[in-house]
């Protein structure tokens, strides 16, 4: 307060003005000193005035910059990061432009989990008024005012896996739906912007609007999803003279436009009834961006302990942060169960089991383990393997297809040398005390503590074993998933029962449609660490907790290890791990295979991640993480060159930086 | 909050550095024989300070004048804050519009359920524009409204943005380098404030029982463009189409019905027509579609026949309060550049808007009335609302006639007259007048106004009166370009024989006069519109002051009144209307032109009238009032409302109780003699 009374010193004191009767008053200053302060101030300034003093400063002054920000050109930042980085690289739609390229094929754009928009339909009392409100993605509507009716509302039922009775939330249509996540979060909007530069616009581009939360089937069930997809194709198609489409689908979108080939060809009641030759008709080149085709192990965690390592992270450094009520709300709690309504969750977890994700011993990515036991000579190879992957880990000693171990002494050792109890005999039951005012949603608290035990003493899991888990520890919720969706390798495609719909969005367990003029390409980044594998620890068990963990205290013995926190990372674009991604492009569906009858061609491009150089490029024009790939100018170019025409030849075919098709040989797929 | 506290920093900083400097200087003039620490100095400066401060407050009265300004903004953030917080905490049904006078929630409880999909479509002005690819003065603007969504950020520059918001003066499409794209999706999003403000009551209602995304559609076009270049640019018909289609697919085989508001009402007579039509003109949908996919078509507020307020809008951008004016004025006019030039701007660019000629009065003096006689003749003019509600309370009462004549206007006025050119000219006979000779609009340069010659302009005004049919040779004279482009798109007559071949060129059908209906025996047809506005039907002009004469050489001339109960306000005459669609516009073709087998609805769709008298807002509280009757307030009359919640529900025109109808349009649809 001082100093706010101090401040009219300025103006009553400027300098340059020596007034006679001002020094004489000199002397006598000290007398009033104490008598004249405290009537001044209450006679005329008060505390109140003071604070209100104050805020007008600061309100005058903040409007008065504001005015100014507004009033500067558009521009200055510009100059600012040009000034400091030099010129801007032209984005590559107004490169392409001036190259010549145009807008020829329509495009489809179609978005992974998570990035699309829901907004409200109908809703409960809390909702009132909220009607068209986003409830994901933009700013939120109005919902972060009352984050329990939101998740009331973005919950889904547990049971059917659709609406809660009287609340209908829906997908955003248009390009909005997910141009931008939150404010100035991209996700689609720069390939958007540059596809306009060619000449793109609403007419020729369509972002597909489905309800993600939903199992890709319920989606048409619920909206007719998928008939809306297959109408404006055919639109697009239509309307530009018979030029087919070309799809770029993100992340889950990926899986869910897999599904849409097998439905649009599948006869009615269960399929679209498009005929056998749809695909071909209509569809140029799907370009599937961050492709997870085979899932992500990051699912497995989320579905398992409903943590990843980012949340294991934060839960290690501020133990109870997540557990506490916070104003009684329970933050991490509720939103955990809205997590375990969403049925599309289930369409991530890795499938393909063993022979893809690797078993006890062996894991495709392994480079050294068999390798370095036999010692010498194949220490130079490693080497390389390192150099080449300076960013990634060293992978020395890592049992990938173990993904999830309890304990770090088990993931590393030798399968011969230890046994593993078998926990599916084990009977549930004897409940843990106190459990009976948990909620329902969470199966843990009937298993008892024999069962845990048994889980725990298992030691090993691996990608096949890891569904027995689940199945064992959460049966309820593994069979609302099991009946969208199925995780398994055909044997012989030619089963009827591969008719069914839960299949459909399993590449293992499909053919790609017959197209021979197809074109698939599967984009994405390398060179950052993604998670592969986990050690988990049994929490101490109290009320109505999860009873594992990651255990976040295991780290490898070298600085380089790929084990950090209790997590083995491999190679990825940190959610989906490189052989998910290219798998089935670099040997699934290379030339023809049964996955792929008709010999639809298949492109690997790879784009090595590269961080921001400054702040100023915000989420940078080169990296490689799953989302920010979108902005990479090396991946829109390539999709802007493939919608402008080119086939997977001109683009210079396979683009690769890892070793992802000696992966590949060591997967032993019968093909 | 983030920035209130950076900013707090250098508050606190600052006045202390000025502080101590002052201070420092202060001590060294005074130069104190005592080495006293410096912190017990600055301290007894201040002291010193304000003593004087106080002795002395004439002299520094800037700095305490500062100082108020200060604590009064600061009082009114406080006060403003407080009671924006108290705001959000009332319970949200206290601030808001009380939802039990919505129709939606009372007609779910009573058992309705969505059954038909609905396909909205928006009128002129209504509808959000992006901008896809500009001129470099609107860098960073990609994607960003240029309409609706409060023009965000736009009058900052308003004359790139009208730039953008013109379109070729020849073609009538893109101007080079610029792309300016309807925007789609129901709702506004997130980012700005929603643009289809019109349709929101209508939207959320329907959502109560039931609809959503699936089953509710709006058709976004570009209302800038004539109805088939929306086709040829954006493929808008074709998405229209195959939208209804899939909506009739997915719900399960039922059919859609359509609500058009205002011009949307012609442009989807237009649809009607394109989807039956074989391609390439058409769409291709073979005759029957109509049949199969349209179960009912509920006009609201249409402007079938065109409105006045299109010409004196072409002839001088005026027109009282019309939708877009306001609306581009309150872009541009608000930035001040422009100046007194704005209005000049805006004709410059709505005049490339091929749309604005669709709503150029349609069939000419036989529907509209010539020089001395109007089918509205009878009309009594009382703008003063008692009176007039109590007229058309009675009017139900067709035999009222004592009534009528107690309220007759001594000068029969002649709304046949749409322009006239001094008091004179509008009232006087037209034996009276001079002819309108065809010859005097020949002119050499075909151009706008900049080259007209003040000869001709004033030779074309002297004391003449322009009828729904001659007044074209007047907007040729004035917009010779804007009309050549748009009567190849346009057609204003009435079809003598609708066999005749030319009329299955596209630009015939937008006019319910020059085409049929389609074959569609069960479709419905209603036209729900709002009365007892005074509506704009005919106007007085003047000569523009020379002074500016590069501009638009003609104006209204507001001053001249009529008596007391006239119909003649500031120059304009007025009757029954919803404020821009006189009655006889809305209401013709469903009470006469369609009624029964007629040659323009050869498969005797059934029509139906459905007039909402207005009432104007009886609190505050009720934002735009749930009985308007107004053009665009409308849209949020609980009586329309539940009419098109019950169509869509299932119920035909008999259930919802056929006509209703408050105004004069039966005697008036009499008096039109149309074959």
């Amino acid at each position: 307060m001082t100093f706010l009374r101090r401040r009219k010193v300025p103006y009553s004191s400027k300098p340059g003005t020596p007034d006679p009767s001002f020094e004489k008053e000199d002397d006598k200053k000290n007398q009033y000193k104490s008598s004249q302060r405290p009537s001044y101030s209450s006679k005329n300034w008060s505390c109140w005035d003071n604070c209100c003093w104050l805020i007008g400063v600061l309100c005058s002054v903040w409007c008065f910059l504001l005015f100014l920000y507004n009033a500067t050109p558009d521009s200055i930042p510009q100059y600012v990061s040009m000034a400091i980085t030099g010129p801007l690289p032209d984005p590559p739609g107004v490169k392409l432009r001036k190259e010549g390229l145009t807008a020829n094929h329509p495009v489809v754009l179609v978005p992974g989990i998570v990035t699309g928009g829901l907004e409200l339909w109908e809703g409960r009392q809390c909702a009132e008024g909220l009607l068209g409100k986003r409830l994901w993605g933009g700013s939120f509507g109005e919902f972060y005012k009352r984050p329990l009716c939101w998740l009331e509302h973005i919950s889904l039922d547990n049971e059917t896996g659709l609406d809660p009775p009287g609340i209908r939330v829906r997908p955003v249509s248009g390009l909005v739906a997910a141009d931008y996540f939150a404010r100035g979060y991209f996700v689609w909007a720069v390939i958007i912007a540059n596809l306009a530069h060619i000449g793109y616009e609403e007419k020729s581009l369509h972002m597909v609007a489905y309800d993600w939360r939903l199992s890709f089937q319920n989606t048409e069930v619920r909206d007719q999803s998928l008939s809306r997809i297959k109408s404006n194709i055919e639109l697009l198609v239509a309307t530009h003279g018979g030029k087919k489409v070309v799809v770029v689908p993100h992340s889950m979108g990926v899986q869910y436009f897999l599904h849409f080939m097998k439905w649009v060809e599948a006869p009615a009641p269960m399929g679209g009834g498009g005929g056998s030759d749809w695909c071909a008709k209509h569809i140029k080149a799907v370009v599937n961006v961050g492709a997870p085709f085979l899932g992500s192990p990051k699912s497995i965690a989320l579905h398992f302990s409903i943590e990843v390592r980012d949340i294991a992270n934060l839960r290690a450094q501020a133990p109870g942060f997540l557990d506490k009520d916070v104003f009684g709300l329970q933050t991490f709690k509720h939103l955990m169960r809205m997590f375990r309504t969403w049925d599309a969750t289930f369409s991530m977890v890795p499938k393909g089991g063993e022979t893809i994700w690797g078993g006890l011993d062996w894991s495709p990515e392994m480079d050294s383990f068999n390798v370095s036991e036999k010692k010498g000579k194949n220490n130079s190879t490693h080497n390389t393997v390192q150099n080449t992957k300076s960013n990634v880990c060293n992978t020395k000693g890592v049992n990938y297809g173990r993904l999830l171990s309890f304990g770090k002494e088990w993931a590393e050792t030798h399968s011969s040398k230890f046994e593993r109890a078998d926990f599916k005999n084990v009977a549930k039951g004897d409940k843990v005390a106190n459990s009976s005012n948990c909620d329902i949603w969470l199966e843990y608290h009937e298993m008892g503590s024999k069962a845990i035990k048994a889980v725990a003493d298992h030691k090993v899991y691996t990608t096949g074993s890891i569904l027995d888990l689940l199945h064992y520890v959460a049966p309820k919720l593994m069979a609302r998933g099991a009946s969208h969706f199925s995780y398994g390798i055909a044997d012989n495609l030619d089963y009827p029962k591969y008719g069914h719909y839960k299949y459909w969005s399993n590449p293992l367990e499909t053919k790609l449609p017959n197209a021979p003029d197809m074109e698939i390409y599967s984009l994405y980044g390398v060179g950052l660490s993604t998670e592969r594998g986990y050690i988990y620890k049994v929490a101490t068990p109290s009320d109505c907790h999860i009873p594992f963990q990651i255990d976040t205290s295991v780290n490898g013995d070298s600085e380089d290890s790929c084990l950090k926190g209790g997590v083995f990372s491999s190679d990825g674009d940190e959610t989906v791990p490189v052989i998910s991604a290219g798998f089935m492009c670099a040997k699934g569906w290379r030339g023809k295979t049964r996955f792929n009858p008709s010999g639809i061609r298949t492109y690997i491009r790879e784009y090595n991640h590269s961080p921001p150089a400054n702040l100023l490029e915000g989420r940078g024009t080169q990296s490689g993480s799953h989302v920010d790939l979108l902005g990479n100018f090396a991946l829109i170019e390539d999709v802007l060159r493939v919608a402008a025409g080119a086939s997977g030849e001109d683009l210079g075919g396979d683009r690769v930086y890892t070793d992802i098709f000696k992966w590949s040989e060591r997967i032993n797929l019968q093909l | 909050m983030v920035s209130f506290l950076r900013l707090r920093k250098p508050k606190y900083v600052e006045p202390a550095v000025k502080y101590c400097s002052v201070g420092f200087e202060s001590f060294d003039d005074q130069s104190p024989p005592s080495t006293a620490p410096r912190l017990g100095n600055l301290w007894l400066e201040t002291n010193k300070n304000k003593n004087q401060t106080k002795r002395r407050q004439a002299k520094e009265h800037s700095g305490r004048c500062l100082d108020s300004c200060c604590w009064l903004t600061g009082y009114l953030c406080t006060v403003w804050w407080l009671f924006l917080f108290l705001y959000h905490c009332l319970p949200f049904t206290v601030v808001h519009e009380v939802p039990e006078l919505m129709p939606g929630a009372r007609l779910k409880r009573e058992g309705l359920t969505a059954l038909h999909p609905v396909v909205l479509v928006p009128g002129i002005v209504t509808g959000g524009l992006e901008l896809w690819e500009g001129k470099p003065c609107a860098d960073g603007l990609f994607r960003k409204r240029l309409w609706g969504g409060g023009f965000t950020r736009n009058p900052k520059r308003p004359l790139c943005w009208l730039e953008h918001l013109s379109l070729h003066n020849e073609t009538g499409l893109d101007p080079p380098g610029i792309r300016v794209r309807p925007v789609p999706g129901l709702f506004g999003t997130d980012y700005s404030a929603p643009g289809y403000f019109v349709w929101d009551v209508l939207i959320k209602n329907l959502a109560k029982i039931g609809y959503e995304g699936k089953n509710l559609h709006l058709a976004a076009y570009d209302w800038r463009l004539s109805f088939q270049n929306t086709e040829i640019r954006d493929h808008s018909l074709s998405r229209l189409k195959s939208k209804i289609e899939l909506m009739y697919r997915g719900n399960g085989y039922k059919k859609v019905v359509v609500v058009p508001h205002s011009m949307g009402v012609t442009y989807f007579l237009h649809f009607l027509k394109w989807v039956e039509m074989p391609p390439p003109m058409g769409g291709g949908g073979g005759p029957g579609w109509c049949a199969k996919h349209i179960k009912a078509i509920v006009n609201i507020s249409p402007a079938f026949l065109g409105v006045p307020k299109a010409v004196s809008n072409i002839l001088s951008a005026e027109g009282k309060d019309d939708a877009y004016i306001g609306a581009m004025a309150s872009g541009v006019l608000d930035s001040g550049i422009l100046g007194l030039q704005a209005l000049e701007h805006i004709t410059r660019v709505s005049r490339t808007w091929d749309s604005l000629v669709s709503l150029v009065p349609k069939g000419g003096e036989a529907i509209w009335g010539n020089m001395d006689w109007s089918p509205e003749e009878e009309h009594v003019c009382d703008l003063s609302k008692k009176r007039y509600s109590r007229f058309s309370l009675s009017n139900n009462n067709v035999n009222n006639s004592d009534l009528k004549i107690g309220f007759r206007v001594k000068d029969p006025v002649n709304y046949g007259r749409i322009i006239s050119f001094g008091k004179a000219a509008s009232v006087l006979h037209s034996s009276q007048l001079p002819t309108v000779d065809p010859k005097e609009f020949l002119r050499t340069t075909a151009s706008e106004f900049d080259e007209m010659s003040r000869e001709s302009i004033r030779k074309i005004a002297a004391d003449k009166a322009y009828t729904a049919k001659t007044f074209f040779d007047l907007l040729h004279f004035v917009a010779p370009k804007m009309m050549k482009r748009a009567e190849a798109h346009f057609s204003h007559g009435i079809a003598d024989n609708l066999d005749d071949p030319k009329y299955n060129h596209y630009k015939y059908w937008s006019n319910p006069l020059e085409t049929k209906l389609p074959d569609a025996p069960d479709m419905e047809i209603y036209c729900s519109y709002g009365v007892g506005i005074p509506t704009e039907r005919s106007y007085v002009y003047k000569l523009s002051p020379s002074s500016s004469c590069k501009g638009i050489p003609y104006r209204i001339d507001s001053s001249v009144d009529g008596e007391d109960d006239s119909c003649l306000k500031g120059g304009v005459y007025f009757t029954d209307g919803d404020e821009n669609v006189p009655v006889l516009s809305a209401g013709f073709m469903c009470a006469k032109g369609w009624r029964g087998s007629t040659q323009f609805n050869p498969s005797g769709i059934a029509t139906y009238v459905r007039e909402y008298r207005n009432k104007p807002p009886s609190s505050l509280v009720e934002r735009g009032g749930i009985k308007n009757g107004a053009h665009l307030d409308i849209m949020g009359n609980i009586a329309l409302i539940e009419d098109i919640l019950r169509i869509a529900a299932g119920a035909t025109g008999e259930e919802i109780g056929g006509d209703e109808i408050h105004s004069d349009i039966l005697r008036m649809s009499e008096r039109v003699s149309l074959r």
